[in-house]
């Protein structure tokens, strides 16, 4: 009981919690099963690279390129599907084949570049994404086939009144990657060793573990988490843009962020990741719900960011001259 | 051959890798874009247009250079450079002031009020990371999401146009024949030099750079010297901007984002070390004018833009790679 309140997780947790309650008390339409599930469903794409995101950060690594990664995805399987067909199954294998190439490269070019990963994935990010403009001219695309726009409710509810509150596809493929990613992390070999390469890679690489080998999967299954959401968040609007996922590269990284992760890598949790999602989530349905203006959005954000890494950190640097100890989840 | 016969070329070669790479380079861009582009690139109009643009982007990127030898990041100078450009443009155009005050004291007051703000937040980025211990990746992304929003929150995304003529006087024309903002930059790159090279205060950073636990037991007062260099790549923001809402003659929230990246890319280029402690100014002016060069050199041979974006990403890939070789090398 005790260690919980030394727990990230637990704080936010409680942040949410305040957080609802006064939603609840002061809108009508906050606390309802139609809000949350629409609101869930429209993060489920950010969510799901949030994921990915978690597992770079445990490895110590970075990247800013996954939206970049994640875009390409999305043009290069709405192109072949609009010209081709095919059907679901293909328009995702398709998405996460690209994103798992690029995911590679960028693990290539972590590895063999001794510069923190930050720059190398700008460099790849610029590179992605003058490539993409390049080759797709911004031109947006719509005319997806029928099968495409079809909603692919998993789970349908219905409340006493007839109303339907369906599960979308999107949502479920969500809740598949946090358990999926989850388990990876806490009960594989490969998980655990990507706590040990982010909390001491020198370390790690005397104990043996193969460094190369961990640095491409970790890097091809953000690549990997980046094309799925991309065709989840296709499926979701509709559209690709060259400019609808681009951009929200730091909001990714400041829900992981806030879920607990840390940049010098060997901590961090999938709760943790969803809590930090959802905070983002609600934050941007509160300021919608309470009719403040948007702007407000990003003051919001970007205080709580620096607030909540700043206790971390000054909570960090008390510990640190307490007691030295490795926090693995 | 042996490296004994070129003695003091391996000296020079030993003191400033860098330039030795970096000088060639630009000769072989001039060489090959003048040869190219006849008429048209080796020209006095093509130069000046360059002298014209480069010194935003350079000083934002000393800005981004000085934290990244100190071993951080600043990814808030973009941000920093929009709220100071309109706060300035707000006090130019404000009604009660510009009735009771003469042009060049409305923009002056402008002015140190705009630097002032950015004082400020390059003090506050400091504080966060020296003095709690944030990462400045963090710090820097929290700041820069917060003020993006308040430049958006106070210009409700509208572009403040219109500045005094005393203002666009300063980002349009020249003394001498040399552009105004080419001198500004130049003074800048100079003082931040003498800064870093002769300074205890600005060699400090190259040893926090490298080793910030050694410098702290060595006694240096690390978080000072932190302290202080967040709150200068600040206070360049700051003048970054005077120079960004003369030459657009406006100012708005989100101007200039995509040079953040661009300004990471130069400070690399130009041998500015992403892990700190090794990095000097005059090499980054030849980084910045290459880039400079390759980007008006392919806008004049009509080559997208977006494809020149992809080149410069390639470009940071492969002087890291070249760099990276060297390291192990030696």
């Amino acid at each position: 009981m005790s260690s919980l309140f030394k727990r990230n997780e637990f704080y936010l947790g409680l942040i949410i919690l305040c957080l609802v309650i006064f939603l609840s008390i002061t809108t009508n339409s906050f606390l309802t099963i139609e809000n949350l599930l629409e609101l869930f469903t429209s993060y489920s794409f950010l969510g799901i690279m949030a994921a990915g995101m978690l597992v770079v950060l445990i490895s110590g690594g970075l990247d800013l390129s996954f939206t970049a990664t994640a875009t390409i995805s999305q043009y290069i399987m709405a192109t072949t599907i609009i010209k081709y067909g095919g059907n679901l199954f293909i328009a995702f294998l398709i998405g996460a084949g690209i994103g798992i190439a690029l995911g590679l490269l960028n693990g290539l070019l972590v590895h063999y570049i001794k510069v923190h990963p930050m720059i190398i994935t700008i460099a790849t990010l610029n590179l992605f994404k003058g490539l993409l403009m390049f080759f797709s001219k911004g031109k947006w695309i719509y005319n997806f086939p029928l099968w495409f726009s079809e909603p692919y409710d998993i789970m349908v509810f219905k409340n006493s009144e007839g109303y339907i509150y369906p599960i979308s596809l999107p949502l479920f493929i969500f809740i598949v990657v946090l358990i999926v990613t989850g388990f990876l992390l806490k009960y594989t070999i490969l998980g655990r060793k990507i706590y040990a390469m982010g909390g001491n890679k020198e370390a790690a690489r005397r104990m043996g573990f193969n460094l190369f080998a961990l640095t491409l999967f970790v890097y091809g299954y953000m690549g990997f988490l980046a094309g799925i959401g991309s065709v989840a968040h296709a499926l979701m609007v509709q559209t690709v843009a060259p400019n609808a996922i681009i951009g929200k590269e730091l909001d990714v990284i400041a829900a992981v962020v806030l879920g607990g992760a840390s940049l010098l890598g060997g901590s961090g949790t999938v709760i943790g990741t969803f809590l930090g999602i959802a905070m983002v989530a609600i934050i941007s349905n509160a300021v919608i719900l309470l009719g403040i203006p948007s702007y407000w959005y990003m003051i919001f954000l970007g205080a709580i960011i620096i607030t909540s890494v700043s206790i971390t950190a000054y909570n960090y640097k008390l510990n640190m001259r307490k007691e030295a100890e490795i926090d693995v989840a | 051959m042996s490296l004994k016969s070129f003695g003091k070329v391996e000296v020079l070669y030993r003191k400033n890798p860098n330039s030795f790479v970096l000088i060639p380079i630009f000769l072989i861009t001039l060489a090959l874009f003048s040869v190219s582009l006849p008429g048209k690139f080796f020209t006095v109009s093509n130069f000046s247009s360059i002298a014209f643009q480069l010194p935003e982007l350079g000083i934002l990127t000393i800005a981004m250079a000085i934290t990244m030898l100190s071993g951080g990041i600043n990814l808030s100078i973009i941000a920093t450079a929009n709220l100071a450009g309109i706060i300035m443009a707000t006090i130019m155009k404000s009604q009660s002031l510009v009735a009771n005050l003469s042009g060049v004291n409305l923009v002056t007051l402008a002015i140190v009020v705009g630097l002032s703000t950015s004082v400020i937040i390059g003090f506050i980025n400091g504080i966060i990371i020296s003095y709690i211990g944030v990462s400045p990746i963090l710090a820097t992304l929290g700041t820069m999401t917060l003020l993006n929003g308040i430049s958006i929150l106070t210009t409700k995304g509208y572009v403040i146009s219109g500045l005094p003529d005393e203002m666009i006087a300063v980002g349009n024309n020249s003394i001498l024949g040399i552009p105004i903002p080419f001198i500004i930059f130049i003074i800048i790159a100079i003082v931040i030099n003498f800064w870093l090279r002769k300074t205890t205060s600005g060699l400090s950073n190259y040893l926090v750079g490298s080793n910030e636990n050694a410098a702290n037991y060595s006694g240096i007062n690390t978080r000072k010297v932190l302290l202080k260099t967040y709150t200068i790549s600040g206070l360049l923001s700051g003048i970054a901007a005077i120079i960004m809402i003369s030459r657009f003659n406006s100012a708005r929230a989100g101007y200039a984002e995509s040079y953040l990246l661009v300004t990471v890319l130069a400070s690399v280029f130009g041998g500015f070390d992403p892990n700190g402690g090794s990095g000097r100014i005059p090499n980054l002016i030849f980084s910045l004018f290459i880039l400079q060069m390759v980007a008006s050199g392919l806008n004049l041979l009509g080559i997208s833009s977006h494809l020149a974006g992809a080149l410069w990403g390639t470009i940071l890939i492969v002087v890291m790679l070249l760099q990276n070789k060297r390291k192990n090398e030696s």
